[in-house]
This record gives C-alpha cells, structure tokens and sequence, in this order.
C-alpha cells in the first residue's frame, strides 16, 4: 500500500518547525507504524536527507518511550495500542497522514517528533514514590490487601508515561497520569501512610511544570495504551481536598514557610 | 520530616492556587447553581395549573415583603456563585491557553464529549440569557410588564405575552437546549471534581446528570411550545 505523510521536522528545540510532505510507496500492511517509518528514513538515508527522529525503545507496548499523534489522535487510531504496536492494516492504501509530536507546553520539541518528557520524572521526584525502607520482600499475605484495591491498583500501575494522556487533553493536563500514580501507591498499604504529602507535592510540581487542570472531558482515557480511567482522577481530587481541608501533607519546615510567604504576601 | 497542620487561612490559599481547588469551587457553586435551576422549573410548572391565578400566588409567596430578608438572602447567594463559577473558569482557561502556546495542526476529538468541549461557548450563552431573562421578566425593561397590582406582576400574562414573540420563544429555547449540555457535563463533572468516583457507580452518575440535564431542558422548553401552539393562552 501507499501513503501520503505530513511529519512535523524540527531540527532542534530552538529552530521553528514544519510540516514536511512524504510519499512511501511500498508500505506492507504487516508492518508495525514505526517499522514503516524504518522504511521511509532508509529511503531518506539513501537520498542523503535526515531521518525523521522519533522515539522508541521496547517496540512491544510497554516500555513508554514511543508515541506522536496520527491524525490529530495520540497513538493513532487504535484504541489502547502504542504507536509500536499499531499496524499498517489499519490504515487505508492511498490515506493521508499527519504526525505531529505530543503539544505541551510542559513538553517542549527537541527534535521532529521526539519531546522531553523530564516534567513526568520530576512529577515522581516530587511525590510518586513511597519512602519507607521495604527491606527484604515481606512474607507473602503478612500484608493483607482486599481483591478489589489490589486489582485497581494493579490497573492504575499499569501507566507505562508515554505522555498521551497530556498530548490528547484539550488542557494539556497530567491529571491523569498523576492520578494513576496517586491511585497505584494510594490504594496499597505500603502507599497509604505518605498520601497527603504525595498528592500536595505532585499537585503542586505539576503547577510549577505548567501543565493545564482537568475539566473532566475525557480524552485522556479513551487514547491511554493502558486504558486506565478518569476514576484515578478523582481519587486524586479527593486526596487532594482531604489534605488541603485538614492541613496535612505538609512538612513543618514547608508550614513556617507557606505561613511566613503568605504573611509577606498580605504586608506587601 | 515532621507534619504540621497548615494555619486555615493558608490551607484556603494552597487549595484555591490549585487547579483542584478551582474545580471544586466551580463544582460547589455548581450544585447550588442546579439546585435553583430545579427549583425555577418547579415553580414554572405551576403555569399548567387548571387554576390560572396558581403561578400568580405563587409569585406572590416568594415575593412576600415579611421573606424580603430571606428572598434578597437566596438572591445574593445566587449571585455570588455565578460570580465565583465565572471567575474560577476563566483563571481555568487562562490556564489552559498557556498549558499548550503551540497547538496541533490536526487534532480530533472524542465525539462522547462533545458537551464536555463546549462548555465555554454553552456557559457564556447562558450567561447572556439570564440577563435578558432577569431583564424580561423582572425588571421589565424588554417588554412592558402587566400588573395585578401595584408591585404584583401578572406572572401568567406576562409569560405568554413574552413568548408570543417568536425571536423571544426561539432565544429560549436555545438557550434551555445549550443548558441542557452544560449540565449533561456538569452535573457528572461536579461528582469527578469532589472526588465522588468509582467504577461501581460512574455510569449510574452519568445516566443521573443525563436524565437530569434533558428534563430540566424538555420541561422549561414545554412553556414556549405551549405558547406558540395555542395551548396555553391568556
């Protein structure tokens, strides 16, 4: 099959893009997205042009590191796929294609569809982890933890940060990989004790990374690889609104200096 | 690390600085916001009372100088959540417009949220509508209003004579049908934004603000039908 491809090619973080128009001739509908973009910067090898930079690693669907959006939608049009794993029998002999890199002002073009993705670490960095010393792996059950939360921690756990949950949402929110994160530690035993602290501090990383809020629309969910839902969002909210209504999640430190901001703040 | 408890004004400010605070602001208001929107269609229903002076008392009962405290209470209480429900949604879109300074070129959407996506043109709308709507019917001031008497408005004739008007009738209606869209997302998005989720009842919460936001439209849009078709008439 034949397709006509319009690819965003920017060549570093600084220079303006554009959208550069491509002819593949010889697409095999077998052939996985990024192995038919394989195809076509051989082809550009050859011409002595520069390949088109993308990101990937795995190519199975689990490691997060691909993903750009396929007309207008993140991963294409396959419904909890990575781009690696979406294959050209999904697309129509003679379609026209546009590939853009994920839009966020959180994660800015380093190269043609290749984006830095550094505002998701620092999310973790800030609160998506659980701090007490695990030691040794605990005897199997001396923990006990219902059905229901283990497999919706699992489900929420799932998240691989591709960062299609930001690209899709009209805000440019990380709501919900931040309420997946929140989800998979909240719902655990082990996560439980530090959710207050966790939640107030990702929240307010993700305001200091400039992503958008969440207006509930929805769109992250129906593009998400994993397919996890708006549910994560909500736990999310509400561990954040308990912890705000009560106070906590706050060092002592952090406390005399939010107190002592806010006092400056209303002399000035 | 210690924890401390914030002083309560600074546990406001954090909670406000989010933009969870201001969702939960828009979804708080929000609520009061639905709650008079039942509560107007109920008293509007009154109109297809076999008793024609029905709606009139009714006015009347609300009206009543000895509730004068209570009446200007509700009224201020209503404005102050549309004011604080405007205000927290455009610090949102500010936020928004610089979440993503480049946008797509080519960019499609889920077609389910539709209502979701129009929010910001269906709120406007409606917020265009109640003035006119304060305009027409209490103040007066679109087309001259009959009295009983002195102070008592003749609620029925009023309403009738207004949606005698096509143009009048047709603004009506459109805007009961962008309402209509507004809650069908607003009424589930306040539950998401209080935090109110889980996989057992978030399709029962959809099914709620859909049954919700089409009643509340189908029932408002019955008045000017009625009108136009002859069945209600002074």
């Amino acid at each position: 099959m034949r397709l006509t491809l319009h690819i965003w090619r920017q060549r570093n973080a600084q220079e303006k893009g554009r959208m550069v128009r491509y002819e593949v001739p010889n697409v095999n509908q077998d052939m996985s997205f990024l192995e038919m973009l394989d195809v076509l910067n051989e082809d550009l090898i050859a011409k002595g042009e520069e390949p088109v930079a993308f990101d990937h690693d795995c190519r199975e669907g689990i490691c997060g590191m691909c993903g750009f959006m396929i007309n207008g939608v993140a991963h294409g049009p396959l419904r909890g796929t990575t781009v690696c794993q979406l294959h050209m029998r999904h697309f129509r002999d003679g379609q026209e294609l546009y590939l853009e890199p994920w839009r966020a002002r959180a994660f800015p073009v380093m190269r043609d569809l290749v984006v830095n993705r550094s505002a998701f670490d620092r999310l973790i960095a800030a609160g998506g982890f659980i701090s007490v010393s695990t030691g040794s792996a605990p005897d199997g059950n001396a923990i006990l933890v219902p059905k229901e939360n283990c497999d919706r921690a699992m489900d929420a756990a799932a998240c691989i940060g591709c960062g299609a949950c930001v690209a899709m949402c009209p805000n440019a929110s990380a709501s919900l990989f931040m309420g997946a994160k929140i989800s998979h530690l909240g719902l655990l035993p082990q996560g439980r004790p530090e959710r207050d602290k966790r939640v107030v501090a990702m929240v307010s990383q993700s305001i200091a990374e400039k992503f958008g809020s969440c207006t509930n629309i929805g769109e992250c969910e129906a593009v998400c690889p994993k397919e996890i839902r708006l549910e994560v969002i909500a736990r999310m909210n509400r561990d954040f609104l308990r912890a705000t209504w009560t106070g906590r999640g706050v060092s002592r430190d952090e406390a005399e200096q939010v107190s002592n901001n806010s006092l400056a703040e209303s002399r000035r | 690390m210690s924890s401390a408890a914030v002083a309560p004004l600074h546990r406001a400010v954090r909670f406000y600085a989010a933009p969870i605070g201001k969702k939960a602001v828009m979804a708080i208001t929000g609520v009061i916001l639905f709650g008079y929107v039942v509560g107007h269609l109920l008293g509007n229903l009154q109109i297809y009372a076999a008793d024609h002076d029905q709606i009139n008392r009714y006015a009347a009962f609300l009206h009543d100088p000895g509730r004068a405290t209570l009446l200007w209470g509700v009224r201020a209480l209503l404005l102050l959540s549309v004011v604080a429900h405007i205000t927290a949604s455009v610090q949102l879109w500010v936020l928004k417009r610089e979440a993503r300074p480049i946008g797509y070129v080519k960019k499609d959407d889920v077609p389910a949220a539709y209502a979701a996506r129009t929010m910001l043109w269906s709120g406007p709308i409606i917020a265009a509508f109640i003035i006119f709507h304060i305009l027409h019917l209490t103040a007066g001031s679109v087309l001259p209003l009959q009295e009983i008497a002195p102070n008592q408005p003749d609620v029925r004739a009023n309403v009738i004579s207004g949606f005698q008007h096509p143009a009048v009738a047709l603004f009506y209606i459109v805007a009961m049908l962008l309402l209509c869209l507004h809650l069908y997302h607003g009424v589930w998005s306040m539950f998401q934004s209080m935090g109110v989720s889980h996989p057992r009842y978030t399709t029962g919460l959809k099914r709620f603000a859909a049954i919700c936001a089409i009643a509340i439209a189908a029932g408002n849009i019955s008045i000017p039908i009625a009108v136009m078709t002859g069945l209600l008439s002074n």
